[in-house]
């Protein structure tokens, strides 16, 4: 690995983690009010849809963001109708804000372009194209025979559509708002125990509708950037999922903004990883090495707890174990290759494993190892007046 | 009693015109979808064509999930749709248990083959056009090497992945071919934005020339490929004209002429197992006037020669499905 590899990892990582921050924002500021919100894929969906397809029409990125805003605040207003005025269910509300924007977008697309659900590939004004920084080089080929400190300016600095910028922009702004302002701590009251506010002759229904709209508003943005920044044009789908692990996420950061960039970061730097290195090799020492030492870590920790901890860690912390013996062992051809060589033979960790890193850092996450992610007070339950 | 008669009558006769009226060909997309540029357009395409030739319509259906596979084929046999023809591999299962129930429905499955006495298998040798296309990623590449970017990890797509970098090596041997697969769920055939993080990834390895066998995620692949001035190639359908002037050329699998063929022949339709290849034009490479700066004389000089040559025998190109091996290739 030399330098411009590292380099571009670096800078791959940030284009994954851009709709993963921005959706986990969104969320950040959605359950911080006490309205859960599963919608961010939804939401993202229908803006890239809308983004895409008004910046196709009018020929101007900046016009289809707007659409793309004005779509998803259109599902938050839904959802904010459903949660808040209505008091049903939140999560089921998200769910259905899912499935609308599935279906709706590609119906839309359909009968608006008629290209089986996707927009019309978008190009030149209609795009949001890099920012390329004076003196940055722009194509990889040309990146790739400078020198190491015009590789990082070009590479990683320059070259990032507006909204990445704007992105990492958001998570400062967004710990300011919430921890410097009065809005902010009236916001993150309304989440931990709504009738204190009430009491203070605050609204909770205004709050969490601005916060609801907040969120609206930046996953607008995520989509808008999934549709005309890092491709050109909507494709069936085409979020992937991206909302949910933007939950994950917000789940691991334990909802607060700074720790959200880093979990998006580390999320975007697996997707990085397993897009760039297919098959990862390493010699099976370190396999075992990590595994024993997982294992050795979850034991030692749960002897500090109670009796279930040991039986459920301890066995799984075994089965770790067992499956490093068993690879070792499973290396070791007798006569041929003997169990000290067998250390050093080459073993392919599968790309799946790398993928599925996020989901399971997200249950290290909610089994308590990081400390307690504790979700706010009254997330997912309507406020009553009076009772 | 009469009253009986009247509505026995009347559900005859409704019978009778209902099987009458829908003799027609049924086509069933897999989950890229009717519009995906590339595969499935491609079988669209053939069914068009013979819809207009013959003024003819036909039945269709996109599927959105692999639950539906059986349903679809189900529904279209109960409402007389003759012949059903279907675009995709993953059909093999639900077809298997489906043609057993309608033996007087025709079949046509396009890439697997499935043994049942109303079935027609189609299969085409990829191998032999991503050879082609393959040798002409290496005539056109700088940097001795090039890229590979699959849609789901599955033989069919190792098979073209194995015929291009057989290709590659063979006017190159000291060329690196790159090869990456999106994913291994169906979603990967679908994924734009991860096939552009591959594309840029194997640039900044050293690949001048891409080839995307991934139906829509290949779109993102050409679009990137486009934005960062390198050749690609396109699958499938000629997807020459997405980016003109930058994509190398495209590796045609004559899809359309498969379900036309099947279409044409109606009830007809000739059970048994075909291989579509170089020799009957079933696979091959596209020339026209998008890209016709980009192929040379020279290079089509070397590349028909080797056409002739795969046709003759003269070149066996190794199948990845007949031993789930590549000589080319390290998967």
């Amino acid at each position: 690995m030399d330098f411009l590899t590292f380099v571009q990892l670096a800078d791959a990582t940030v284009r994954m983690s851009i709709p993963l921050l921005l959706a986990c924002l969104a969320g950040l500021f959605s359950e911080r009010a006490g309205i859960f919100d599963i919608g961010l894929e939804g939401k993202m969906l229908a803006a890239a849809f809308f983004a895409a397809a008004v910046s196709f029409s009018t020929g101007s990125v900046w016009i289809g963001l707007l659409a793309g805003l004005a779509a998803s605040l259109a599902l938050s207003v839904i959802h904010g109708l459903a949660s808040i005025t209505l008091r049903g269910n939140q999560l089921i509300s998200g769910v259905a804000i899912n499935f609308l924007a599935a279906g709706l977008t590609v119906v839309v697309a359909q009968s608006w372009f008629k290209q089986g659900g996707r927009t019309p590939q978008l190009s030149g004004a209609s795009r949001f194209d890099g920012l390329d920084w004076p003196g940055a080089l722009t194509r990889v080929r040309e990146i790739m025979t400078a020198p190491p400190p015009q590789q990082f300016y070009s590479e990683f600095i320059s070259g990032h559509s507006i909204l990445v910028y704007f992105a990492f922009l958001c998570v400062p702004a967004s710990w300011w708002l919430l921890y410097r302002t009065r809005f902010g701590l009236r916001l993150r009251a309304v989440g931990e125990n709504p009738a204190a506010v009430d009491t203070a002759g605050i609204s909770v229904v205004g709050l969490r509708f601005t916060a609801v709209l907040i969120c609206g508003l930046l996953c607008g943005i995520a989509g808008a950037y999934l549709s005309t920044a890092a491709q050109a044009g909507f494709t069936k789908d085409m979020t992937a999922n991206r909302g949910f692990i933007a939950l994950a996420a917000l789940i691991f950061a334990k909802w607060r903004p700074w720790h959200a960039m880093g979990a998006c970061l580390l999320f975007g730097l697996f997707f990085a990883i397993d897009n760039r290195f297919q098959n990862i090799q390493l010699h099976a020492i370190w396999i075992i090495v990590i595994l024993v030492g997982l294992s050795a870590l979850m034991t030692s920790y749960a002897l500090r707890r109670d009796r279930i901890d040991v039986i459920v860690l301890g066995g799984f912390s075994a089965l770790l174990t067992l499956i490093a013996i068993g690879m070792w062992i499973g290396l070791t051809v007798p006569g041929e290759v003997s169990m000290v060589q067998a250390l050093w033979q080459v073993v392919k960790l599968p790309t799946q494993l790398i993928q599925s890193m996020p989901y399971i850092l997200t249950v290290v996450a909610l089994a308590g190892f990081v400390g307690k992610a504790i979700p706010p007070r009254a997330g997912g339950e309507p406020y009553v007046k009076e009772r | 009693m009469t009253l009986m008669q009247k509505f026995l009558s009347a559900s005859a006769a409704l019978a009778l015109t209902a099987g009458a009226a829908v003799a027609e060909p049924a086509l069933i997309f897999d989950l890229g979808g009717k519009f995906d540029k590339s595969f499935n357009e491609s079988a669209f395409n053939g069914a068009t064509r013979w819809a207009e030739e013959t003024g003819g319509s036909f039945a269709e259906v996109e599927l959105q999930s692999d639950a539906q596979r059986e349903q679809a084929l189900r529904r279209f046999a109960e409402a007389g749709n003759n012949p059903i023809v279907m675009a995709g591999f993953s059909f093999a299962n639900a077809l298997t248990e489906v043609a057993a129930d309608y033996p007087d429905t025709k079949f046509q499955i396009i890439d697997m083959v499935v043994d049942a006495p109303n079935v027609r298998s189609i299969v085409f040798a990829e191998e032999q056009g991503s050879y082609l296309v393959g040798m002409a990623a290496a005539l056109a590449s700088e940097t001795g090497t090039v890229g590979f970017i699959g849609g789901m990890d599955i033989p069919l797509i190792r098979n073209f992945a194995c015929g291009y970098a057989q290709g590659v090596l063979a006017v190159n041997p000291d060329a690196t071919v790159i090869s990456n697969m999106t994913g291994t769920t169906p979603s990967a055939w679908n994924d734009p934005v991860k096939g552009s993080e591959l594309t840029i990834a194997q640039i900044s390895q050293g690949a001048d020339v891409v080839y995307a066998a991934a139906g829509g995620t290949g779109v993102g692949v050409l679009q990137t490929a486009a934005d960062e001035g390198i050749l690609s190639i396109g699958v499938d359908s000629n997807q020459n004209y997405l980016h003109p002037g930058q994509v190398l050329t495209s590796m045609l699998k004559r899809v359309d002429n498969a379900v036309y063929d099947a279409m044409k022949a109606g009830e007809d339709l000739e059970p048994g197992f075909n291989v579509m290849d170089l020799s009957n034009e079933g696979v091959g490479y596209a020339v026209d006037e998008n890209n016709a700066e980009l192929i040379n004389d020279d290079m089509t000089a070397k590349l028909e020669e080797a056409k002739a040559m795969i046709v003759a025998g003269d070149i066996a190109v190794h199948n990845y499905n007949s031993d789930e091996t590549c000589p080319a290739l390290d998967f």
